[in-house]
């Protein structure tokens, strides 16, 4: 409960300062940027754009089971609109956020994406967590003409002239960890497990072809369990009987919880048994609690450890933001760069128009992202590192390995 | 792969048949007597099970800030309050929801319902909308190893000594007590219960409000299993409703006979085909029973 | 033909209140509304299909399904997968490795289409199946469960369990089906954009005909003898099985009739929101379609579409206004309706109504002939009042 009231705290002075900054701050700005970007110029489509305020969307899981993964997600967006805010906004603009809540359930992300694109005019949209979300919505942001800023890791096979993927495509997070995970481990037999839909099942699926026809290796067992599955003592039992030198786990929600603890409560424990997953971030250890995971693998871009100035300031920013127990995933991260992203590139293209900001999306970069460089691909997915973390009791990720900027590839050829 | 492994492997899914065995009975028992005995559909129980499951993280919170040194002996003192926190809530919710609606079982389907919402928002407003975590003692953690290829999960042991004790409980208090005298007569004829001078409004307040305290106690037991998080009572509900009509609603033997049904079934198929098709196959084959005994397994004798 | 006339108005009660309701339909909500927030409308709109069978269902029939959404997900596949195989031709889909196939099956390795998918090339089956699957569905469940007189809160549960089951096998042969993300991106029917305003327009006339056909295909069940039938058994079932009736027939027909309402309402909304997900076939919409006939109250046709209309107008409405707190909202809604309304909006008007009458009597002090009252469809049970005075001098019988 103390922990509750103090995050209100700090929220409730954090915001005031904040306020404070953005109002003397834009006064200065908006006083000269705009006046150097009309608005009849800037907004040539009757977007949500004035001369001091622009308009965006926020779609996220606020109610239902997702909430538990997305809240990092709105927190993140939040924090960085905020922080562009008090730097001037966009073109002299103050950023303004419409919330909306896609409560778990994707009919319900369609109906609030097209409300923000038709009745609301936002010039862009941060939001969105699973793939069936993105797909709900991908038709009607193609259709209305919106832009989307993506933030998951997902399994690929989709790009869009109206979307922006901030996480990483499926290849660029799999076969540089496989590849790790043989030169230092030595493995050689694989256990791919899942939760059955279309991301771990097309992460397996590449996972699969990348260990039998380029590492020419073998992959034991494969298995997908419902999602909000809670008993795998069965499972775990056939693990044991595979034996297998590493097991290759794409699990996901409440599923992940129960997952690790009956791993750990059956022995199989980092000591005697390599697991390397693609799915638990910080955010998931929360749940999980960090002495069920401890000394597994990660495989992903970001992990809150990472080691560098960037990622000081955003972590030391988010702590202030949202309370000192506030942890950051990958996922966190991704969402964090999608309002900078966006600012950037309407910036470039001196205009909020939707077209405008799609065609100059390829090569924007971002020297400040908290995990390192980042660069817009022209295929609108990030040119991203893949890091392995190694899980610590106190839920945090020690970074044992970093490969260089991976090239995304939502459409691998040999893959699919 | 050895003889010795292939039997250690046996073992441990027999013992992984029974440990499901035992989940389900105790995510069920609350709901027997609820649903069994006073014909409440409640829709909310996976919510008060959430309450234990919140419970034992703020106890576990309270024990690290304020007492280090009697962290490894919360979790059973943790259980109690867990069930005395959903007890009272249970109370509270029968006196102002549940009594109005007796004469009208299917309405209380949406009225727990729509508690159910509400209680999930509390949860989220009140602890957050992510997971949480509660340290668990280290004792809890682990296995034993009777033999060097089998290794018994610690905390499944615990959900089965727990799941013993409880219907062990439940069974001497409806058959061996006064109070379960009076639930009982209740249940089979409540005009006749009024009218020998049972008062069925206190039999029945306390009956709901044991049904919570019990689904507290569970959701307590599964933090060392599953998820804590606003939702996570929505994981179990399908299932304890499956195995209360399974059983046959009225008899806690039904209850314990369908629990053990379902777990074998489930875990003997997830052994040897995937997770998915486990899941269908034990739900149609409950199904297929339902069809041939509609009234569950084991049917009570009541006059209706 | 005039009692006909009169059986599917409802008499004179009955035509008011559904003239009012396609004034709001086909008048009000057009002029009004904008088109996005029409199309919302007319979402809403293919939910009420599911809510008038449910009254046709649970407040005449007195069964409770958990598992309607099953049969308004089916109708919905059924339609999707015309409109999917439409959106694949091979020009569009030429990026795939097997062009001319669905892209989710593409990406679980499929290289020909499924034999089941092969037929929903042609509308008409498409429409056919739509109608036929899941009456059939329901005609198997149907038999099953009534021929052996399960009824009540076990016949819930169990509708409960089968949705389960067909919500976890359509997600996990996600070849087949698309799995969780359901069919999307779905364009064109027979080359007409699905998509633009005006289809949204044309659909949502096009619902409202179709809610009004099913409204006055209810009510000639109801003011039939099967109508009578129905609300006997539900009262007392043994009796009527006493006098000679197979009771679990008209159980099965009505369930079928739900069954089939929901599908069409499944197969409006695939084309009005542009695509289908699994989530309708899990137990959460099924109940939630059970609180919108309940809101409506649930022996009134109108009532369940206004219901309807009232519950998701009100989650749209404080979603959008209050995101963190419109739970709490939605709850205390469906708490109210249970504890204060038990007989929903019709309730609530019926109440009205009768007041106003009983208050118009005793003013003209002027006694209404018995009989030519209109006999109310809504409200309580007919729970027959004694009509002792109706034959002069007859005594009170002894029982």
């Amino acid at each position: 409960m103390d922990q509750v009231k103090q995050g209100l705290k700090n929220i409730a002075s954090k915001k005031v300062v904040v306020c404070a900054m953005t109002v003397l701050l834009s006064m200065q700005a908006s006083l000269s940027l705009s006046a150097d970007f009309p608005t009849a110029k800037v907004n040539t489509t009757g977007l949500a754009v004035t001369d001091t305020e622009v308009t965006v969307g926020d779609l996220h899981s606020k109610t239902g089971t997702m909430a538990i993964s997305e809240t990092g997600s709105i927190q993140a967006e939040t924090l960085a609109i905020e922080q562009i805010n008090a730097m001037g906004g966009v073109l002299g603009r103050k950023i303004k956020v419409i919330y909306e809540d896609g409560a778990s359930d994707w009919p319900t992300f369609a109906e609030k994406s097209k409300k923000l694109l038709v009745n609301d005019k936002v010039a862009a949209v941060f939001g969105c967590w699973t793939s069936a979300s993105r797909k709900a919505v991908l038709p009607i942001f193609e259709k209305e003409n919106g832009m989307l800023y993506y933030p998951t890791f997902y399994e690929g096979l989709e790009q869009s002239k109206n979307v922006i993927y901030t996480g990483q495509e499926a290849t660029q997070q799999i076969l540089a960890g496989l590849d790790w995970v043989v030169k230092e481990k030595k493995a050689k037999t694989f256990f791919l497990i899942g939760s059955d839909y279309i991301w771990p099942r097309t992460s397996n699926k590449i996972a699969r072809k990348h260990i039998e026809n380029v590492l020419k290796l073998k992959v034991v067992g494969e298995e997908y369990y419902p999602l909000g599955h809670t008993q795998f003592n069965s499972l775990i039992n056939k693990i044991k009987l595979q034996k297998p030198d590493v097991i290759y786990a794409i699990v996901v929600g409440g599923s992940n919880v129960a997952f690790y603890k009956q791993l750990k409560a059956a022995g199989v424990t980092a000591e005697k048994q390599t697991l390397l997953t693609i799915s638990v971030t910080e955010d998931e250890i929360l749940g999980i609690g960090g002495e069920n995971v401890k000394g597994f693998y990660a495989a992903m871009k970001y992990f809150q450890s990472l080691d560098n100035p960037n990622n000081k300031k955003f972590v030391e920013a988010f702590k202030a933001r949202w309370g000192k127990n506030a942890v950051i995933g990958d996922v966190t991260q991704a969402a964090y760069l999608g309002p900078w992203l966006w600012k950037a590139t309407v910036e470039k293209a001196g205009s909020f128009d939707i077209d405008k900001v799609a065609a100059a999306s390829p090569g924007i970069e971002l020297k400040t992202a908290p995990e390192g460089y980042v660069k817009l691909h022209e295929n609108h997915h990030l040119w991203s590192k893949l890091r392995i973390g190694q899980a610590l009791e106190n839920g945090q990720y020690k970074v044992l390995y970093e490969s260089e900027l991976i090239e995304p590839n939502p459409f691998p050829k040999g893959y699919q | 792969m050895t003889p010795a492994e292939i039997g250690g492997i046996v073992a441990m899914q027999g013992f992984a048949g029974l440990s499901l065995f035992s989940v389900l009975l105790l995510m069920a028992l609350g709901l027997a007597i609820i649903f069994g005995q006073m014909g409440v559909i409640n829709m909310a129980h996976g919510e008060f099970m959430t309450i234990g499951a919140y419970t034992i993280f703020g106890c576990s919170q309270l024990a690290e800030l304020y007492a280090p040194g009697f962290q490894p002996y919360y979790f059973p003192i943790a259980i109690i309050v867990a069930f005395m926190i959903a007890f009272a809530v249970g109370y509270l919710t029968e006196f102002l929801l549940i009594r109005h609606l007796y004469r009208r079982p299917l309405d209380t389907l949406l009225a727990t319902w729509g508690l159910s919402l509400g209680m999930q928002q509390t949860f989220r407003s009140l602890f957050g909308a992510k997971e949480v975590s509660a340290t668990l003692p280290d004792w809890l953690l682990g296995s034993v190893k009777p033999s060097e290829s089998i290794d018994i999960p610690i905390n499944g042991l615990f959900v089965m000594g727990l799941t013993l004790l409880v219907t062990g409980i439940v069974f001497l208090m409806l058959y061996r007590s006064r109070w379960g005298l009076r639930v009982r007569a209740t249940v089979a004829n409540r005009t006749m219960s009024d009218a020998i001078g049972i008062n069925t409004k206190k039999v029945d307040r306390l009956t709901f409000a044991l049904g919570c305290g019990i689904a507290g106690i569970a959701g307590a037991a599964f933090t060392m299993i599953g998820s804590t998080g606003p939702t996570s009572g929505s994981l179990y509900i399908v299932d304890a409703f499956l195995v209360v009509t399974f059983g046959g609603a009225a008899n806690l033997l039904g209850t314990i006979a369908s629990a053990f049904g379902i777990a074998q079934t489930q875990s003997i198929t997830e052994f040897f085909l995937t997770g998915s098709t486990a899941r269908v196959l034990t739900l149609l084959f409950v199904v297929a029973v339902l069809m041939l005994r509609p009234q569950g397994l084991f049917v009570s004798k009541i006059r209706r | 033909m005039k009692t006909a006339f009169r059986n599917i108005l409802g008499g004179r009660q009955g035509t008011i209140n559904l003239a009012i309701l396609a004034g709001i339909l086909v008048v009000v909500f057009p002029l009004t509304l904008e088109i996005f927030r029409l199309n919302l409308v007319g979402k809403y709109l293919s939910y009420a299909f599911v809510a008038i069978g449910l009254v046709m269902l649970w407040g005449y029939g007195g069964i409770l399904s958990l598992g309607q959404g099953v049969f308004f997900g089916l109708g919905g596949y059924c339609i999707a997968m015309f409109l999917k195989l439409e959106a694949s031709d091979p020009i569009s889909t030429k990026i795939q490795s097997t062009p001319g196939i669905p892209d989710f099956m593409d990406w679980n390795q499929l290289t020909a289409l499924p034999w089941f998918w092969e037929p929903f090339h042609s509308f008409s089956f498409s429409v056919f199946a739509m109608l036929a699957v899941p009456a059939l569905l329901a005609y198997v469940i149907g038999v099953a469960m009534f021929k052996r007189r399960v009824g009540g809160v076990y016949f819930a549960i169990i509708t409960q369990a089968i949705a389960l089951i067909l919500s976890v096998l359509i997600i996990g042969q996600q070849g087949f089906t698309g799995g969780v993300n359901g069919i999307t991106d779905l364009k064109t029917l027979h080359g007409w954009d699905i998509r633009s305003d005006k289809a949204k327009y044309i659909l949502y006339f096009v619902n409202v005909a179709l809610l009004f056909l099913a409204i006055f295909a209810c009510r000639w069940v109801i003011s039939s003898k099967l109508g009578l039938l129905l609300l006997a058994m539900r009262d007392k079932e043994d009796r009527v099985r006493f006098s000679g009736y197979d009771v679990a027939n008209f159980k099965i027909f009505v369930f079928c009739l739900a069954a089939m309402l929901s599908a069409i309402g499944g197969a409006m909304f695939t084309l009005q929101v542009g695509f289908m997900s699994p989530s309708f076939v899990g137990i959460v919409p099924s109940i939630e379609m059970v609180i919108f006939a309940a809101v409506g109250g649930r022996m009134s046709l109108e009532g369940a579409v206004y219901g309807t209309l009232l519950v998701n107008f009100g989650k749209t409405f404080f979603s959008e206004t209050f995101p963190d707190l419109w739970l709490f909202l939605m709850a205390a809604l469906f708490i109210c309706v249970v504890l204060v309304f038990p007989n929903g909006l019709a309730g609530l008007v019926d109440n009205w109504l009768r007041r106003k009458q009983a208050r118009k009597q005793a003013q003209q002090l002027d006694p209404v002939p018995i009989g030519a009252q209109e006999h109310s469809q809504k409200g309580n049970l007919p729970a027959s009042p004694p009509k002792a005075d109706s034959r002069p001098g007859a005594k009170p019988q002894a029982v």
